[in-house]
């Protein structure tokens, strides 16, 4: 009898992996590309929210920039936990940037204070769009450009807020899945307590993404790299994933694609912005 | 400099690849780039210069191309006279990408060109046949596609350009070494992607472009020189990698993805005909091509009426 031999590939095997070391190089270029060559802008502000994803990024502007040339700002909000600041402040020392903290507390009740019944969700939103005011106006102040920290699952799962998340004119890590980032975070030495801890938007009090999404972020990813590479959904459950968080990833991914582009935009002419009249951001 | 007794071509050829790294859409700043980099060639000049696609613009225009496309000639004249002020005196050959307008028919091209204090003429210009128009690239939306693949005479024999996709897909390499192609001249602009692989240290279309390249050269029996644009486009990395690949495959010299610089190497192009006669591929297919190609079963137009169908 001969052995026979074929592949056999799991679920694990689906799973995006990450060369970190090539993606480290590429990002580091990217940045140095975009900021320096492009804009002729030397500082980089980060919105350090003491999670992975604005972690790496401080790391990658740190490598492409100089530490000196990253202005990392924290944001607490009054309920915010507190580990947050600290694993920021973690973050700021391993890597020697220079750092200013704005509680945004104020501004953020001096609105809600007219919306008592505001609930966790708008709130959040609320927070979520005065940080990245903070973040632009310092980035005004410091002669800066405010780099992005949305990953790509949270992107495809429409779990940010539009318009302040995703609002920074570049982001380095918009092309990597959740598992990705937390691969170059341990290639890039960013403080174990920052990898090891459960992801959360800290909106609210014992939040974390994985309870809000209903799904683990290795199995999200490992169902939306396949998806997004053409497979349906039976083709997804030959390949060992249940109906259940094929169709919650799924739904997700459908319910949000306006959240990835641009407003929606009236056309009435044959020289419509972006319908027409077609420009590349770098033109 | 020798030439071959059979067909009075120089054997040897300088070659002198310039990686560039255009800034978007600005055509006189990326001219004047190129001027300098001719300066620092001309103290030692190369027999042949070669440059990317769209070397002078950048690649990802968009409705833009219509702006920044030039006709061959005007372009020709633009590279000419960059090489003509380093005062040289050497005749050079120059190849390079460019967007091409033609009377308001726009293309993705390539042109070759001789260059001599004397004056420049206009060689060969080849019009990208295959565009890719999925995911990340959008060129026929905004771009007509070339309609042949020419063969051409330099004073270092039978050369054929090709430009990016045109190079994807076997059967050019094939139909130009057919067609007596000693050399390929392939100018591209490609966007890296793939950081998932862990066998080469490298971004997984780069294993995949120089897989492509090495294979058409050792088929055929050709050198090919790869000019590679380099340098981010709106997020999108250009992964530069120019090279020369020998007639058996090898990799002559190669650039890094990233970073302009200039790619260097003096050639022996008598080492096609040792190479083909060690693999006598060519050959062979010269003589299965019109069994292949007459196939009945091919879906090829025969016909007058298949034609106008196809």
């Amino acid at each position: 009898m001969l052995p026979v031999i074929e592949p056999r590939p799991g679920i694990d095997e689906l799973a995006p992996t990450i060369n970190a070391s090539v993606a480290v190089s590429w990002l580091e270029a990217f940045l140095q590309d975009e900021l320096i060559e492009r804009r002729a802008i030397e500082h980089a502000v980060v919105g350090l929210s003491g999670g992975v994803d604005s972690a790496v990024t401080a790391y990658l502007c740190a490598r492409a920039l100089g530490p000196h040339n990253v202005y990392a700002i924290r944001m607490p909000y009054r309920t915010s936990s507190p580990d947050s600041l600290t694993h920021a402040q973690l973050v700021i020392d391993a890597l020697g940037l220079k750092s200013r903290t704005v509680d945004i507390s104020d501004a953020v009740d001096g609105y809600l204070q007219f919306e008592p019944e505001a609930d966790g969700r708008r709130r959040g939103n609320v927070m979520a769009r005065m940080r990245m005011l903070v973040l632009f106006d310092q980035s005004t102040k410091l002669h800066a450009l405010p780099v992005g920290t949305g990953n790509k699952t949270e992107r495809l799962l429409g779990y940010f807020t539009w318009h302040a998340d995703d609002s920074p004119p570049v982001n380095p890590l918009g092309d990597l899945f959740k598992t990705q980032v937390w691969e170059l975070a341990r290639y890039l030495g960013v403080p174990q307590p920052i990898v090891q801890k459960a992801p959360s938007a800290d909106l609210e009090a014992n939040q974390t993404d994985e309870g809000d999404l209903g799904i683990t972020y290795a199995r999200a990813d490992a169902i939306l790299s396949q998806m997004l590479l053409g497979y349906n959904d039976a083709q997804l459950a030959e390949r060992g994933f249940g109906d259940d968080e094929i169709e919650l990833v799924r739904s997700r991914v459908e319910s949000t694609h306006w959240k990835r582009h641009l407003p929606t935009t009236a056309m009435l002419s044959n020289t419509a912005i972006n319908e027409f009249y077609l420009r590349p951001v770098d033109y | 400099m020798s030439a071959d007794r059979q067909t009075g071509a120089s054997r040897r050829c300088d070659v002198a690849i310039l990686q560039v790294k255009p800034r978007k859409g600005d055509y006189q700043r990326n001219l004047a780039g190129v001027r300098e980099v001719f300066g620092q060639l001309a103290a030692d000049p190369p027999d042949l210069i070669v440059l990317p696609e769209a070397a002078l613009s950048g690649y990802f225009l968009e409705g833009a191309v219509y702006d920044l496309a030039r006709s061959a000639s005007a372009f020709a004249a633009d590279l000419a006279d960059a090489w003509n002020k380093t005062g040289a005196t050497n005749a050079v050959d120059i190849a390079s990408g460019f967007y091409e307008n033609d009377s308001g028919t726009y293309y993705n091209s390539a042109i070759y060109l001789e260059v001599s204090a004397r004056g420049h003429k206009i060689v060969h210009v080849h019009r990208k046949m295959f565009l890719p128009t999925y995911g990340v690239f959008d060129e026929e939306r905004f771009l007509s596609r070339g309609r042949k693949l020419g063969v051409f005479k330099t004073r270092f024999g039978p050369m054929a350009l090709l430009i990016c996709e045109d190079v994807w897909h076997s059967i050019m390499p094939t139909i130009a070494a057919i067609k007596g192609a000693r050399c390929l001249v392939v100018p591209s602009a490609a966007p890296g992607r793939g950081v998932e692989a862990h066998d080469n240290d490298e971004l997984e279309s780069l294993t995949v472009w120089r897989s492509l390249l090495s294979n058409a050269a050792s088929e055929h029996g050709v050198f090919l020189f790869y000019a590679g644009l380099t340098g981010f486009e709106g997020g999108k990395g250009m992964t530069g990698s120019s090279c020369i690949i020998d007639p058996r495959g090898k990799i002559v010299v190669q650039a890094p993805p990233l970073g302009p610089c200039i790619l260097r190497a003096k050639i022996d192009l008598g080492e096609i005909d040792v190479a083909r006669a060690g693999l006598p591929l060519l050959g062979d297919l010269s003589a299965a091509l019109p069994d292949l190609l007459l196939d009945d079963e091919l879906p090829l137009p025969r016909r007058t009426l298949d034609v106008a169908r196809h």
